[in-house]
């Protein structure tokens, strides 16, 4: 069996990344999933946070936003909201939005969207820790 | 006879009308390189997001649960929404002119619903704000630089009034781009959602149960045909305007070529005019 599947990830402007990897670890909607090269055929929704995978030896970060994985024969396809590398997050607005996200949930006002607060907390974490990662 | 100093002014005003439309066509072969290249970045992830719907469909084909989805629903077609993608600036040819007859087409077509617009870009805005066909939303100012939460927004309204039972179904009025010198015009209906086939069965493995994946799989779906259907028609846009600036370049060469020729004559026709007069003169002195 070949020992490398081929990872697609997509967003809605560009395809990101096209690589033969040998695994990934991605945040699905219920929690961390690993793939491996022969894995079996699978669809899942995805979170939000940060993912992984090897490609070449090398270990790299990614830091996605929902959307959907489909596994099937020797590739898997990640459609995401947005997704970003973890050498291209900006620390320091991604600090600044975790901060705001993190007020706006400690003082709700009347009628605010706490699960839009709740997602851009995440979405901050996600990023902050995918940099840290990458130093 | 006009005079010279008239012909001159005007082969002036020629050439500044001609050093404009020479410009307008660099800035849009400019634009059109960008626009270009986004509509093929972004079709990847429409065509990967058509593999996975069919896949999730194909598993599905008998459950019951699907024909439930509110996206799916066909209903007979009495009130239609048209989303019709125009551009927001003119001087691009037939461009909007195309867009706005297809339009019309349309209405004509459905002459037993109700059909509202649903107005992306000023042209198509301008026209029928005139009419008295209801123009139910109206977005300017987007094809400058198209964004995909742009496009969502718009989409999940239209979502929400057909999920609603307020329309029956969206139709897409958009200019594919095919080439510089070609557009094709695309007539197309987005909801309810026509499943697209082809895929095979597969036994996948699913986190989510199918139709819940299915339920969020589809707006997507919506999203991104009118995503993709606003980068096209910003590509086509510019692409028919550089052939429209192209033409126009060429036909003021024309132009100042016809003047210049008919100023030499008028200018030599003068000329002969005072030899005549100066040797007649000389002739009654003697």
């Amino acid at each position: 069996m070949a020992d490398t599947f081929e990872l697609e990830i997509c967003t809605p402007d560009k395809m990101l990344v096209r690589e033969q990897v040998s695994d990934v670890q991605i945040p699905a909607a219920n929690g961390y999933l690993g793939l491996l090269p022969g894995h079996a055929a699978l669809l899942s929704e995805l979170g939000t946070g940060e993912m992984s995978y090897t490609a070449e030896g090398r270990v790299r970060h990614l830091v996605i936003h929902g959307g959907f994985l489909e596994v099937l024969r020797d590739h898997a396809r990640v459609l995401t909201d947005a997704a970003e590398k973890a050498d291209e997050v900006d620390e320091a607005r991604a600090r600044i939005s975790l901060q705001k996200a993190q007020a706006r949930l400690e003082k709700p006002v009347e009628g605010m969207d706490v699960a839009r607060a709740l997602n851009a907390m995440k979405r901050a974490e996600a990023r902050l820790k995918a940099a840290a990662r990458n130093k | 006879m006009p005079s010279l100093i008239d012909i001159r002014r005007r082969i002036r005003s020629v050439k500044n009308t001609q050093q404009i439309t020479r410009a307008m066509k660099m800035v849009s072969a400019a634009k059109l390189r960008r626009a270009q290249e986004r509509v093929v970045s972004a079709r990847p992830y429409a065509r990967l997001l058509q593999s996975v719907l069919s896949d999730v469909a194909a598993a599905l084909a008998s459950d019951e649960r699907v024909s439930a989805l509110p996206l799916l629903a066909q209903r007979p077609e009495k009130t239609i929404q048209l989303m019709l993608v125009t551009a927001d600036k003119g001087l691009a040819g037939a461009f909007n002119t195309n867009l706005i007859k297809a339009s019309q087409f349309f209405l004509e077509e459905h002459a037993g619903a109700t059909v509202e617009i649903e107005a992306i870009g000023r042209k198509g805005r301008d026209f029928w704000r005139k009419r008295d066909t209801v123009v139910s939303g109206e977005y300017i100012g987007l094809s400058g630089k198209v964004r995909y939460s742009d496009a969502e927004g718009i989409a999940k309204k239209a979502i929400e009034r057909f999920s609603n039972g307020e329309i029956d179904a969206v139709y897409l009025i958009n200019n594919e781009f095919r080439s510089v010198i070609s557009q094709k015009l695309s007539v197309r209906r987005v909801l309810p959602v026509e499943i697209p086939a082809g895929a095979e069965l597969v036994d996948f493995i699913f986190e989510q149960p199918p139709a819940d994946m299915l339920a969020s799989l589809l707006p997507k779906y919506v999203e991104i045909a009118l995503y993709g259907a606003m980068l096209e028609s910003t590509a086509a846009e510019h692409a028919a305007r550089m052939t429209a600036m192209d033409a126009a370049t060429s036909n003021a060469s024309d132009m100042i070529e016809k003047l210049t020729l008919y100023m030499n004559r008028v200018r030599q026709a003068s000329i002969t005019k005072e030899i005549i007069e100066v040797v007649s003169g000389a002739a009654a002195a003697e």
